[in-house]
């Protein structure tokens, strides 16, 4: 599934990151690479942006941004 | 040694936002800063100075930044300061309760050059959190020395003037752990090295090699505005 699929309160780990050029690096810079853990914390009234706790940070993606990060969820940390 | 404006050594101040790098900053300098723009940028830019063991510092404040790659205009800046102007010694501060997200600029600035310094800042917020990091395997695993810090009440910064001292003059050159990437991008650096063979010496031609992979076109504006 992919990270814009994955429900508040829940853990994801990152399998695979599709997206290419900037945004790709955005997304390492910040530290999402294969095996972080991620958990969607709430989305924004109209359901986009969604913010997501990255290694300690509370990052903002968009739908169309968090659909180009391969997850898996996983249960209970 | 390079990296000298008159008879002052340039040190160049690098870290993520939000790591407490001003407070570095004004710890060091004592306040003695006067502020501008980069040239062409509406990216503020501080410099100051300090006096240690005699020798004249010129400390320069580079935008706070998680990288060196993703061509916002301070990214930019912090990469071409570092880079294309070749300060005598870079200090990079990390806040110390957030190591992990902080040590990819580190290996970012290390890719670039030797003369690194690393800032472990906020360590009374760390040990707060019970953050407990233990700087002599860091030091090894980087390569590079890293002096704990609490700039709010001044804590570490003795040690980490004559950290600058000792990296700028030359007494002491780190040796920065690096990077090896697979087979193919070795190869294709390979390839591009020799075609580089005409730039000036003090560039680092691996990184640049680097970057051209990555097909980042703004180091090749750079270059030419450069050379």
């Amino acid at each position: 599934m992919t990270l814009n699929q994955l429900p508040a309160g829940k853990l994801g780990v990152v399998l695979c990151i599709t997206a290419e050029g900037p945004i790709r690096r955005r997304m390492l810079d910040l530290g999402l690479v294969p095996g972080t853990i991620v958990k969607t914390l709430r989305s924004s009234p109209a359901g986009n942006p969604t913010a997501y706790l990255i290694r300690g940070s509370v990052i903002a993606f968009r739908s169309n941004t968090a659909n180009q990060v391969l997850i898996r969820t996983i249960h209970r940390r | 040694m390079d990296g000298k404006q008159g008879h002052s050594y340039v040190v160049a101040l690098a870290g993520n936002p939000n790591t407490g790098k001003s407070t570095v900053f004004n710890g060091l300098t004592g306040l003695r800063q006067h502020t501008g723009n980069w040239p062409g940028k509406t990216v503020v830019q501080a410099r100051g100075h300090f006096k240690y063991k005699g020798q004249d510092f010129v400390l320069v404040d580079l935008p706070g930044t998680y990288s060196l790659l993703a061509n916002s205009p301070e990214e930019q800046v912090a990469r071409n300061f570092i880079c294309f102007e070749h300060p005598a010694a870079t200090v990079i501060v990390v806040d110390a309760t957030c190591l992990e997200r902080n040590l990819n600029l580190v290996l970012q600035v290390t890719e670039i050059t030797n003369h690194v310094i690393v800032c472990l800042n906020l360590m009374d917020e760390a040990r707060r959190h019970r953050v407990f990091i233990d700087v002599p395997t860091l030091e090894q695993e980087l390569g590079v020395p890293v002096i704990p810090t609490t700039a709010r009440s001044k804590q570490g910064l003795a040690e980490l003037k004559e950290a600058i001292h000792l990296v700028s003059s030359g007494k002491l050159t780190p040796q920065p752990v690096r990077l090896r990437y697979n087979p193919m991008v070795e190869e294709k650096i390979a390839e591009i090295l020799p075609r580089l063979e005409t730039l000036p010496p003090v560039y680092n031609k691996r990184w640049i090699a680097l970057r051209l992979i990555d097909g980042d076109s703004s180091i090749l504006e750079e270059m030419e505005v450069k050379i």
